[in-house]
């Protein structure tokens, strides 16, 4: 029962509750006090020890019960074979392994494999499968890519290779036993494979995942399938949420700084320099504050689509936002973000001046004029987009005012270094203006670029 | 047949609860077992209002013990939680011995003889005698064991936490003038949170981690029935499921067992057979705390009262 506790914690894990040596010898105490009986209590004595959010004890309940019915829905495919092919078989069966008086002559030459299926004892079979399954390690299973190599460790381990041998005497000497064994090695090859899928959802569904997003975190955002938009804003909320609690909670506790010893000293001056009062040193700070311009042009829509995504997913770090999107023209883009759904949003923001041609020095003007004011000393300035703008005046000048005005302006520019300046791309001539300019393809690109930004306040 | 006390006494713990009048589910009652049985705190979160700090008290009531409550807030400290030093007495015996530092000091034949004797003074000045014992302290001093109750700890700073690690795993805690004072007996710690803001690892990995939700539907029916006695089953019946539909509603702040027992309190007070419109209308602001909430909730009234009636009928 020890080794199933251990592979219980392999599985929880696998499942996505953060387990440590300490929690699972917690649990190992606790367990021992109410015993295996009970499986309700055995249930939550679990989900008290081991799990330490409301997530997990929800992964770790799901766990739990796959986890502690996983013997039993192997046995009744294995039944209905079995049924079907009785009558066929009831008298090879009566002079094969059973009574080793009769036909012994054809269970002696056959390997242990074959005989088992033969008697067609099914615990006895899935007792094999387990312990070829625990010999081959089946719970490091990680990835559905290693399906078909643990399937065949598990099959090695059973002795299918001497089955094989077997199979191939017996279709010369006895066709039809021959032909039931296939059948039982078929059975056999599938309950063994659902075995191991059972096995990836239990212990691999916390690396597939991890290996998803590393993918997923990895690929151009402008290429992303339509299937993967969904994971990828997902992805993006996550992203948001990790820059959240890293970038929140530093800033509360830097509040009080050290004393600052000559402002207490002269404030104590009257009482002969003992110190009644204190004077602290305080590091001043600014308060975020993000202007953010977005081409959503037909080219970088995806790109500005996601980066708009994370922004506002920040407002708990940044209180003071302000977005802006363009094309051909700019518009403010805060009211329709803030109140609206993403994809709600993303969509109206789309109509109303996504997809045209991108024209810069046009948006640029449009934004000096109507919200220049917004930009302050304590601004940074991100502008997102492939400053490609169909050789129209790309209006630097504006771009520097706005760089003068702002603490920093970065620019993230979702084309790789090699493309800027060739064809109607403006970067060269945008980039003396900027403080930083990136390259920003990928949900890593983007969450990198965001968390330096924020980071700068701190 | 060792097997078999487990779920016994976990039941005796659910009976000794249910006859302080906290009733509590399975899950509450294994929790509160094993914390008995390995020594270890309880950590309790969920909404407000659903019985967490309750728990704590329905403990001590059921087992006979001193209850000790600190009240955690942003900047609560060691000087508040832990121990003080009692400067006023401090001071005061300085006085004192300053009259009488010659007496003490007069068969000392050397400066270095003197000098030894004050550094033995110096030691009393920091003994046990000089420490206010808080909250904390005080818990691990009761002889017969007691129930500690660390409210709210959410609400305190992250450094609080940090201090809290060694009584929460050891039971003891360390003055460094004094040593490390050990508990006489261990007391049982329940925490309590309300997850405004994130636990560290440190401190969730020494507790069991309970979370309480709003209780199912026969569950808080007994509670009801346990708090208000004087109520009708028809109403208590009609009252919980009507609440139970509430709370599908997207509010503010839904509302919780104590504010089913405080409508219930009222609706006995009313005197009200059963639920109808205007009581449920007059009596809305005790379930709900936002005026926002009471006008989204408003207009469902009638339809709750129906589901409500309906359910009682056929179930």
């Amino acid at each position: 029962m020890r080794e199933n506790l251990h592979r219980f914690f392999r599985a929880a894990r696998g499942a996505g509750v953060k387990l440590s040596p300490a929690e699972s010898i917690d649990a190992m105490r606790a367990v021992s006090k109410v015993g295996f009986t009970d499986r309700t209590i055995l249930r939550d004595t679990f989900l008290l020890t081991l799990a330490k959010t409301q997530d997990e004890k929800k992964a770790l309940g799901d766990c739990f019960d796959l986890f502690f019915d996983q013997p039993e829905p192997q046995s009744p495919p294995k039944d209905g074979k079995a049924d079907e092919q009785d009558p066929s078989g009831s008298n090879a069966a009566s002079d094969s392994p059973g009574d080793s008086s009769g036909g012994d002559e054809q269970a002696e030459g056959l390997g242990q494999l074959a005989q088992m299926l033969l008697a067609q004892d099914r615990s006895q079979i899935s007792a094999a499968i387990a312990n070829a399954a625990s010999a081959a390690s089946l719970s490091d299973i990680r990835y559905f890519t290693q399906r078909g190599i643990f399937s065949g460790r598990i099959l090695d381990q059973m002795g299918i290779q001497r089955l094989r041998d077997d199979l191939g005497n017996l279709a010369a000497t006895n066709p039809a036993v021959a032909e039931r064994l296939t059948n039982a090695l078929d059975g056999l090859r599938g309950t063994v494979r659902d075995t191991v899928s059972q096995a990836l959802t239990l212990y691999g569904r916390e690396e597939a995942e991890n290996l998803r997003n590393e993918i997923l975190r990895n690929a151009p955002l402008s290429r992303i399938e339509p299937r993967q938009v969904e994971q990828m804003r997902h992805l993006i909320r996550q992203i948001a949420r990790r820059l959240r609690e890293r970038y929140s909670k530093p800033r509360k506790r830097q509040r009080r700084g050290h004393l600052d010893v000559r402002r207490t000293i002269r404030r104590n001056a009257a009482w002969g320099g003992v110190p009644f009062l204190t004077a602290w040193k305080r590091r001043h700070r600014d308060k975020p504050k993000i202007v953010a311009l977005c081409d959503v042009s037909g080219s970088v829509a995806r790109v500005s689509d996601f980066f708009l995504l994370l922004i506002h997913s920040l407002h708990e770090v940044v209180d003071d936002v302000r977005s802006f999107a363009f094309s051909g023209h700019l518009i403010e883009v805060s009211d329709i973000l803030e109140s609206k759904s993403p994809e709600e949003a993303m969509a109206e923001i789309m109509s109303k001046v996504g997809f045209g041609s991108s024209d810069y020095g046009n948006s640029f003007d449009d934004f000096e004029h109507g919200w220049m004011s917004a930009i302050t000393p304590q601004t940074t300035v991100i502008v997102l987009g492939d400053a490609r703008s169909n050789d129209l005046d790309p209006r630097a000048d504006i771009l520097r005012r706005i760089a003068e005005r702002s603490k920093r302006l970065v620019w993230l520019n979702p084309e790789g270094r090699m493309a800027w300046g060739w064809g109607d791309s403006e970067m060269p001539r945008y980039s003396t203006f900027c403080t930083v300019v990136r390259q920003c393809a990928t949900a890593k690109q983007l969450e990198r670029a965001v968390s330096d930004i924020v980071a700068s306040y701190q | 047949m060792a097997e078999n006390r487990p779920s016994a006494s976990i039941e005796a713990v659910e009976s000794g609860l249910a006859a302080q009048g906290y009733i509590a589910s399975r899950q509450i009652a294994t929790a509160v077992y094993l914390a008995q049985q390995i020594e270890k705190p309880i950590l309790v979160e969920g909404p407000a209002g659903v019985g967490k700090t309750e728990l704590a008290k329905a403990i001590a009531a059921w087992r006979g013990m001193k209850m000790i409550r600190l009240q955690c807030y942003e900047g609560l400290d060691e000087a508040k939680a832990l121990y003080e030093w009692k400067y006023a007495k401090q001071l005061l015996y300085t006085q004192i011995l300053k009259d009488k530092l010659g007496e003490v000091l007069g068969g000392a034949p050397t400066l270095e003889a003197a000098l030894n004797q004050l550094h033995d003074f110096g030691d009393v000045f920091f003994s046990k005698e000089f420490v206010e014992p808080r909250p904390l302290l005080q818990a691990l001093e009761q002889p017969a064991g007691c129930v500690l109750l660390i409210d709210e700890i959410d609400k305190s700073d992250a450094e609080f936490e940090s201090l809290l690690l060694e009584i929460l795993s050891d039971f003891q805690v360390t003055i460094p003038e004094l040593g490390t004072v050990v508990a006489v007996a261990p007391p049982t710690v329940i925490l309590t949170s309300n997850s405004e803001r994130d636990l560290g690892d440190a401190l969730k990995r020494r507790c069991l981690h309970l979370h309480i939700g709003f209780p199912e539907q026969r569950l808080e029916e007994r509670i009801v029935e346990s708090r208000v006695p004087g109520i009708s089953q028809t109403l208590r019946k009609q009252m919980v499921s009507f609440i139970h539909e509430v709370r599908t509603l997207d509010l503010k702040k839904l509302p919780s067992v104590s504010e089913t027992i405080d409508w219930a309190r009222v609706l006995v007070l009313l005197q009200a057979p059963e639920l109808g419109h205007e009581v449920v209308k007059d009596t809305l602001n005790v379930l709900l705390k936002y005026e926002a909430d009471i006008e989204a909730a408003s207009p469902q009234v009638s339809t709750f009262i129906a589901k409500a009636t309906r359910q009682n009928v056929f179930g």
